[in-house]
Order: C-alpha cells, then structure tokens, then sequence
C-alpha cells in the first residue's frame, strides 16, 4: 500500500509525540519505532524527521539533550514536555472525528447499496 | 583489506557527504551532527544484516533522502537560514533572478527621490512634510519590495490601500503647523508607515511568527545600513559644499534642498536592497552589534538610575530628562527585538540572555519611575504631550514586564520560551501601531486641540 505524502506528513507530529511519550529517545530508534508501530506501511525519509523534532521542540512540545551512544558517538536525545503532552490529547481528538467521519460515511454508502438492491434481496 | 583500512574509507565517505552537506549553509554543525549519528545507526544496522561497507553507506545515504530535501526542510524549519538555501543550494527562478540586480533598485531609488520632490510642485509649506515625511521617503521602498517579492495582484493593491489609509490618518485632522498635536502626528505617521513596509516585506506570511520575525530583521539591518550610507553621503555633502564655496558658488540651497532629501529617500531602497543582496555580511555583524550595545545599554540603565536617584528628585524629575528616559527605554525595547531575530534557535541561554535580563530589568524600573512622574504631572491637568508619554510608558511597562518574565524562563530553560517570547514581541507590533493611531486621530480631539 502506498500511503500519499500528504497523509504521512499530517501523522508525523502525532507519531513522533506518542513515541517520545513512551519513553526519550533519539532520531534513528524513533524512525525504528515508527517501521515497527505501522508494520513497515509508513515509509519516512530519514532526513526529514530532524526539521520536524526541531520545529516540535521550538515549540516546546518536546525537549533535547546531548548524550553520547554506546558507541561514544555525540547523539541527541529527545523527551517529551507537559505541552507536547497535552498536544497528544488534541491529536488524538482530531484523529479520532476524522476516522469516525470516514467511517460513518464509509456504513451510510454501504446501507444505501443495500437499500437500492431492492426490498426481495433485503428480505433474503 | 585490513579492517582499520575499511573504516577509514567509510569515515572518508561519510567526512565527504558531511562536508557536502554543510556546504549548503542550511544546516548548523549540530544539526549535520545528528544527521551523522542517524547515518552511522542506520550503517552499523546494515552492517550487522551482512551488508559491505560500500552497500551500507549507500543504502543509509539513499534511505536520508536527498541532500536537497533535507536542505530545504532545514531551511524552511530555520527561517532565518532560508536565503542560504536560496543563494546555494537552491534554483532561483529565472525571474526572482532578475529582479536581484542592484539596477532595478537604482531606478526605484530614483524615483523614491524624485517622490519627496514632488510637493515643490506646489510650494507645499512645512505642515505637508511633517504630516507626510515619512510616507513621501517610504513609499518608493514599499514599491520596491512589493515588486522584489511578488506576492499577487490583491496582496500588492491591499498593502498600497494601507498606505494610502497611513496617508488619510496622517492628513485628515485639521491641526496648528505648531502645535503639540502637530509634533505628535509627526512622530507617530513614520510607526504606521513603517508597518506597512514591514508588511510589504514579509508578504503573505506578515501574520506569522516568522514572517514578523523577517520583517523585524530586516528592519534593524536596513538601520544599520542606512547609518552607513548616511556617514558616506554627510561627507558627500560636506566635500560637495566645500567645494563649491572654493568655486565661489553658494551650494547650500542645493544640498539642502535636493541633494540630502532626495540622496536620503534614495538610499532608503539602496539599503534595502543591500540587506538582501549582502546578507552574508550583515548576519555575522548583526549578531555582534547585539551583544556589544546589550550590556552597554545596561550600564546606561544602571547611570540613568543612578542619576535619577542621586538627584534626590526621583518623583519630580524634569521634563527633559523624562524625555531622554522614553528615548533609551524605546532604543532599548528595539534591542531586545532585534537581538531576538540574530539568536539561533538552538543557542543555549547564557551571560547574553542574563545581561538582556538585567537590561530589562533595568528598563522596567526606569519606566515606572518615569511613570509615577508623569502620573503626578497630571494633576496639573491632561495636555497632549502628557497622553502620549503616559500611553508610551504604559505600553513599554507592559512590554517589559512580560519580556523580563519571559526571559527568565528561557534562562530556566523551560522548553519553548524563545518561541514564546517571539510570539509575544511580534504580536505587539500589532499594538504600536494601534497607539499610533489613536495617538494621532483620538487624542487631539479629545483634549481639544482640533
């Protein structure tokens, strides 16, 4: 299944925001993480996760730190804040009115089809 | 091969793609860092699967996406990096190329000059320029900006429609050429018409953040080149006075008259156009000049205190003083703004942020002290001049308190604060100019000077 960039894009900041709400984490087990949660349907490009971590903690929805990797390499951590918090239960709200929006409109079209077919095949 | 020689030609590898990548300017050493640390997680990864050293680099390069991409992201996340972008690693347009050349400013810059000359048309007398000054010297670089930016048919009519609606506030009270109303038409039109063009260079995005952000940046670079044109163009003036007086000839009346209004509404759209084109120069010296007159402001805060309470007289200080207290509170206000666009977004708060707090902090004493003054003036009974300074030093009080605020929690670290305090300075913009007109269409009337 090819998801449109558009819809990636829109469920990145919810993504990233209830991944860091599990635990703090950092760029590369975030990208991991997100392969896993969607069973490989989300395709991200790598790089474009920085910009977005860095706009999140702008607006101070997530915080980071530099530490080191068990390797010793510099690696930045990032950990989410009580705004970035609380911006989840807003996501969650808006992705939830969309879904049940498509849904119910998904169970209408199905009950007109079956009205149309008509009262005999209803019947059976 | 040996195993330390394999590793070498990976780190080469990825010292290369580093290197490439901060070519482009769009992203911090940071920022490249990080993206390191990705690529090297992501090759250790592909390594471990079985994987060459030659096949993971690859794979990690191509799964990072495209160097472009990245840039771009980058640079639209970090505005103030995005002209980088622009003059790097970007593809200009064909058009937006044409309309950089420094020869469609000259000829805006012409007619910006030929534009003050125009009341001479009519002999206009001395209230026309005071009313009007800033609106005959700006609308060139409204003009010019609007045509350098394009930003649509209705955006461009919308900001002329607010400059002629500058041009209408500015006009439509009947006032004495010398009275105290007249003086404070004066000095409020210039806010408006200043707005406007803050508008006219930001574009769509003026109700934006960032968008405000730009326009405020570009404001105290354009200050900083038009005090260098105007350092070039008083010893102009000067070489050309001098000169003409050896020849005989009385040059006053042209210099005067034609030579600085018409040089100073030219270099009005020169400096413009220099911010834009010279902008490599002026974003590391912008950076500098705000940390070099911070703590100097500070220490005028601390002198300016230290007079006001030496004088045994805090709470009736002379008009004048008041007067030079309003000027370094604004100049002071103006700093902190501008300080802000020069900060990195990922700066950690410092000696600069603790010396913008004490100047602040500075500020908001000197503001309320001045503010009891004027409080107390006004049992004497509520002129013009009183309103105005009463409304600026509220505004500033205001400004100041939540700025200081502000600025402790961005000391605390407290995640957002420099977004916040981005939000808060930009949205006053907004308020300005409000006073502004209330100060230049409601006050009058109000105590009777019409």
């Amino acid at each position: 299944m090819d998801i449109p960039k558009d819809l990636v894009a829109a469920s990145a900041a919810p993504l990233v925001l209830s991944i860091l709400a599990d635990a703090d984490s950092y760029g590369y087990a975030i990208i991991k993480r997100v392969g896993e949660l969607s069973g490989g349907e989300l395709e991200w490009t790598d790089g474009l996760l920085y910009p977005l971590l860095h706009r999140l903690e702008r607006n101070g929805l997530v915080a980071s730190r530099w530490g080191a990797s068990e390797s010793g390499r510099r690696r930045k951590y990032y950990s989410i804040t009580p705004s970035g918090t609380a911006a989840i239960a807003d996501h969650r709200a808006q992705w939830s009115a969309v879904a049940s929006a498509l849904d119910a409109a998904w169970n209408g079209a199905r009950a007109e089809l079956r009205a149309a077919a008509g009262p005999r095949e209803a019947l059976a | 091969m040996s195993a330390p020689e394999e590793a070498s030609a990976l780190d080469g590898q990825i010292g290369l793609w580093r290197a490439h990548l901060e070519r482009r300017g769009a992203m911090g050493t940071a920022d490249v860092d990080e993206l390191e640390d990705h690529l090297r997680g992501h090759v250790e990864a592909l390594l471990d699967a079985g994987l060459s050293d030659e096949e993971a680099f690859l794979v990690a390069v191509k799964r990072l996406g495209s160097q472009d991409a990245i840039a771009r992201e980058f640079a639209q996340e970090n505005s103030k990096r995005l002209w980088k972008q622009l003059v790097l690693g970007g593809a200009p347009t064909q058009r937006a190329d044409a309309r950089a050349g420094g020869l469609a400013a000259v000829a805006f810059a012409v007619l910006g000059g030929l534009l003050v000359q125009v009341p001479r048309l009519w002999s206009a007398g001395e209230e026309l320029y005071l009313r009007n000054a800033s609106l005959l010297g700006l609308a060139a670089l409204v003009a010019y900006l609007l045509w350098r930016r394009p930003q649509g048919r209705t955006f461009a009519l919308a900001t002329l429609g607010a400059l002629v609606g500058v041009a209408v506030v500015a006009n439509v009270l009947p006032l004495d050429a010398h009275s105290d109303a007249m003086l404070v038409t004066a000095l409020h039109v210039p806010i408006l018409t200043w707005l406007v063009v803050g508008v006219a260079y930001a574009g769509r995005r003026w109700r934006d953040v960032d968008g405000r952000m730009e326009a405020v940046r570009f404001s105290g670079e354009w200050v900083i080149y038009m005090a260098l044109l105007a350092a070039g163009g008083g010893a102009l003036a000067g070489v050309t006075v001098a000169v003409s007086q050896a020849a005989g000839v009385d040059a006053g009346l042209f210099v005067e008259g034609w030579l600085i209004p018409s040089g100073a509404a030219g270099a009005v759209v020169i400096a413009a156009w220099l911010v834009d084109s010279k902008q490599s120069v002026i974003e590391n010296m912008a950076p500098v000049l705000a940390r070099v007159f911070t703590p100097l402001f500070a220490l005028t805060f601390v002198a300016l205190l230290a007079v006001v309470a030496l004088s045994g007289q805090a709470l009736a200080l002379d008009r004048d003083v008041l007067l030079v207290c309003d000027a370094v509170l604004v100049i002071a206000v103006a700093l902190v703004l501008y300080s802000l666009t020069a900060r990195p977004d990922d700066a950690v708060a410092g000696w600069f942020e603790r010396t913008q707090l004490a100047l602040v902090g500075g500020a908001l004493v000197l503001d309320a002290v001045a503010l009891v003054n004027i409080v107390g003036r006004l049992d004497d009974g509520w002129t013009i001049n009183r309103a105005v300074v009463l409304g600026i030093n509220v505004i500033l009080l205001v400004n100041l308190a939540v700025t200081g605020w502000l600025l402790v929690r961005l000391l605390r670290d407290h995640p957002g604060a420099t977004r916040a305090l981005e939000r808060w300075q930009t949205g006053l913009l907004v308020v300005y100019g409000a006073w502004a007109v209330v100060a230049i269409l409601i006050l009058p009337p109000l105590l009777g000077r019409v």
